[in-house]
């Protein structure tokens, strides 16, 4: 308890500091106190609490990050060059969750199309945003998201004006530069994609330089009426990282939005994805992939609302965990009592390519509504030692096998992915992921050990 | 030399013995049939070659163009020309069957010291076998062997043998669940493989594939022993008498 009220007090220095230098009108200082303070109350979550029953955040609780000095050096052009994304419309640069226009890459959007940073908007006119920042983010439900509304100065402010079609993807790029001391960084983005327009947002979070970072990520998504949203979180950080992360989508009628995770990296990670199907017959993919090795811990965690009639959502998670790697997949579908002809599926699917390694799957339905089609379904497997003979009685070497069927895997993700240079992304991440799970002297040790 | 020698081998899966001291040898440009019923360690003896490593050889050796097989990893076994036409084929999702295929082929060339054939360049062999077979083309675009028939996987695996042309082809239980023109069509296959530096062990319970894919000779399995042996006539014989009068001889 004495641990837990000085963890606090960390927090509250660093609030009434942060609060201070923090700008911004009224109604933004009052979302700011009242996630501190519903923060204060919960504190950060322990096992005990169904939603975190699987993810022990013990670690983070225990370490006293602090918020990064604002003149602090920027990496280089140089240093960002391998996580640059040819094809895409403009590039966002955050460096420790702060916006550094000398990094990013404004690019040419479409008339209609805007993309900047949201402190650039709050000096700016924040008027605009009124509206939707910090309105559909359930800071009630999520300590993190309550700290991360707490913390809120900067982000990523997308905005795609009624009918407007962003043909390339607007790339967001957070690099956490780690330091001698444990920093955290709480971004904020807010996409809103009006009727009828489309728009695909990238988020790719690395670090450059190694030591203990927190990201405290939240992005709200609002799609109007018959929008098309896409939006993909890859998490690529160091084995040092701890990602919390937490995607509120809120959808129109008629619109339709997908949401592809890709956990990779980092040494904890939780990714939110809550999508609300608030207009009738709206459609949401909510598309996963999570491939963890040495000790990390990928916590996937879905709450989808039904929330109007004749809604269809497809969830798809598939899973490779190697050495001491723990997955979580967390699957809540809650269908409201109007959202009659509800069509909602979930799938978790996995493969544990050692003894050690774990993963805790849970399907969570609740459905107050009488006419809905409702499935899920989980697996937990190894890599099918029948299929791996086959390859390599083909003269296909054990590696390769291993990769070829683990390529196979994963690749169900990809092929829900819509070609472009988000998929080409996606896919060199995978292949390289996949290379160190299927890597030969972690075989051979696997080989002796058993 | 002998293209395969199989001397005095014992194989077990966990404590159960299978098989209890096969000799048999095996010459280039020869068809040889191992008959057998149930449970007399056909399959095992397949695998065994094949280098799977479920199977584990407590006796004995088996000498493939004068070496070591048990030496080998199945890659290895595969690449140096022993193919082995599963009983089971397995289906693979998510890799198709063109790829699944070429990746094959360039893994035998790659350790041949041979230059890889690109997508371009296989179609056309591939094609070409495919015809032979009277298989659909599409079955390449699909996954290795998701939901095709029984007689489409049997004959997935003699495209592959022909594609990859081995010095020593095992067919497992090949005739298995097919029809009368599937069968046909299959046997075609194996015999337009017949080469005078190729051969090729006929693996069957019952005597009907042996009608269209005539073999040298005859090896009666019983019990993980051969029992009997003897030309194309000792087929017929089994079809007439039935494996039992050879089971009594072997507990005589």
């Amino acid at each position: 308890m004495e641990l837990a009220t000085q963890a606090l007090n960390h927090y509250l220095d660093a609030f009434n500091t942060f609060e201070k230098s923090a700008g911004g009108p009224d109604w933004l200082r009052e979302l700011r106190h009242a996630g501190f303070a519903r923060f204060c109350e919960t504190g950060f979550p322990t096992p005990h609490q169904e939603d975190w029953r699987f993810t022990n955040v013990s670690a983070i609780a225990d370490t006293s990050f602090h918020l990064p000095a604002k003149n602090a050096a920027l990496p280089s052009h140089k240093d960002l060059e391998p996580y640059r994304l040819p094809g895409a419309a403009c590039q966002l640069v955050f460096v420790n969750g702060r916006f550094a226009p000398s990094l990013s890459l404004p690019g040419k959007l479409p008339e209609g199309v805007k993309a900047t940073s949201l402190a650039a908007q709050i000096a700016e006119n924040p008027q605009e945003i009124r509206g939707h920042l910090g309105r559909y983010l359930d800071i009630q439900r999520d300590p993190f998201c309550a700290l991360n509304a707490a913390f809120l100065e900067d982000g990523a402010y997308v905005h795609v004006r009624r009918r407007t079609v962003a043909p390339e993807p607007i790339y967001l790029l957070f690099v956490s530069t780690g330091g001698s001391a444990p920093a955290m960084n709480h971004p904020r983005n807010l996409i809103v994609a009006e009727e009828s327009s489309e728009v695909t947002v990238i988020e790719n979070y690395v670090s450059l330089g190694s030591g203990v970072a927190l990201s405290n990520t939240a992005t709200e998504l609002f799609a109007g009426d018959q929008a098309v949203v896409s939006h993909y979180m890859l998490e690529s950080e160091d084995r040092h990282a701890f990602n919390i992360s937490t995607l509120r989508i809120q959808q129109g009628r008629g619109a339709n939005t997908a949401s592809h995770s890709v956990l990779l990296g980092g040494a904890l990670v939780r990714n939110n994805v809550h999508p609300v199907l608030a207009g009738e017959g709206g459609e949401c993919l909510i598309n996963g992939l999570y491939i963890g090795s040495g000790r990390q811990h990928l916590d996937n965690y879905m709450l989808v609302e039904h929330a109007a009639p004749r809604c269809a959502s497809r969830q798809f998670y598939n899973g490779i965990l190697d050495d001491s790697a723990h997955g979580v997949f967390h699957g809540r579908i809650v269908v409201h009592k109007d959202a009659q002809k509800t069509d909602a599926k979930q799938t978790n699917r996995n493969l544990l390519l050692s003894d050690n390694a774990q993963v805790d799957t849970k399907p969570q339905l609740e459905i107050y509504a009488d006419d809905v089609k409702c499935t899920h379904g989980a697996t937990i497997g190894q890599i099918e030692e029948t299929a791996l003979f086959y390859l390599r009685s083909r003269g296909i070497d054990e590696i390769s096998a291993r990769s070829m069927l683990l390529g196979a895997f994963a690749g169900e993700c990809l092929d829900r992915m819509k070609e472009g240079p988000a998929k080409t992304l996606v896919e060199t991440l995978i292949r390289g992921a996949l290379v160190e799970v299927a890597h030969p002297a972690k075989v051979r040790a696997r080989q002796t050990a058993s | 030399m002998s293209l395969l020698e199989i001397k005095n081998l014992h194989a077990k899966v966990g404590n159960h013995e299978i098989l209890k001291g096969i000799n048999l040898t095996l010459n280039a440009g020869e068809v040889h049939s191992i008959m057998g019923p149930n449970g007399s360690g056909k399959s095992t003896l397949a695998q065994v070659l094949a280098r799977r490593e479920t199977y584990e050889v407590t006796e004995g050796e088996i000498l493939y163009n004068g070496e070591d097989l048990l030496a080998m990893k199945p890659e290895e076994a595969a690449c140096e020309g022993v193919f082995l036409a599963f009983q089971y084929p397995v289906e693979i999702p998510g890799i198709t069957n063109a790829y699944f295929l070429r990746s094959a082929l360039n893994a035998m060339r790659k350790y041949r010291g041979e230059d890889e054939v690109d997508a371009m360049d296989f179609l056309p062999l591939m094609r070409e076998k495919l015809k032979l077979l009277d298989m659909d083309e599409r079955l390449m675009n699909r996954s290795v062997n998701e939901s095709f028939s029984g007689g489409e996987k049997k004959r997935n695996e003699i495209l592959q043998m022909s594609v990859l042309e081995p010095k020593l082809a095992i067919l497992d239980e090949t005739d298995s669940g097919l029809d009368i023109d599937a069968l046909r069509i299959v046997a075609q296959g194996v015999n337009a493989m017949r080469s005078p530096d190729r051969a090729i062990l006929v693996v069957t319970h019952y005597q009907r594939l042996l009608d269209y894919i005539v073999p040298d000779r005859v090896h009666v399995l019983v019990n993980g022993v051969v029992v009997r042996s003897g030309g194309p006539e000792l087929a017929l014989e089994l079809e007439d008498k039935g494996y039992t009068t050879m089971e009594t001889a072997t507990s005589a």
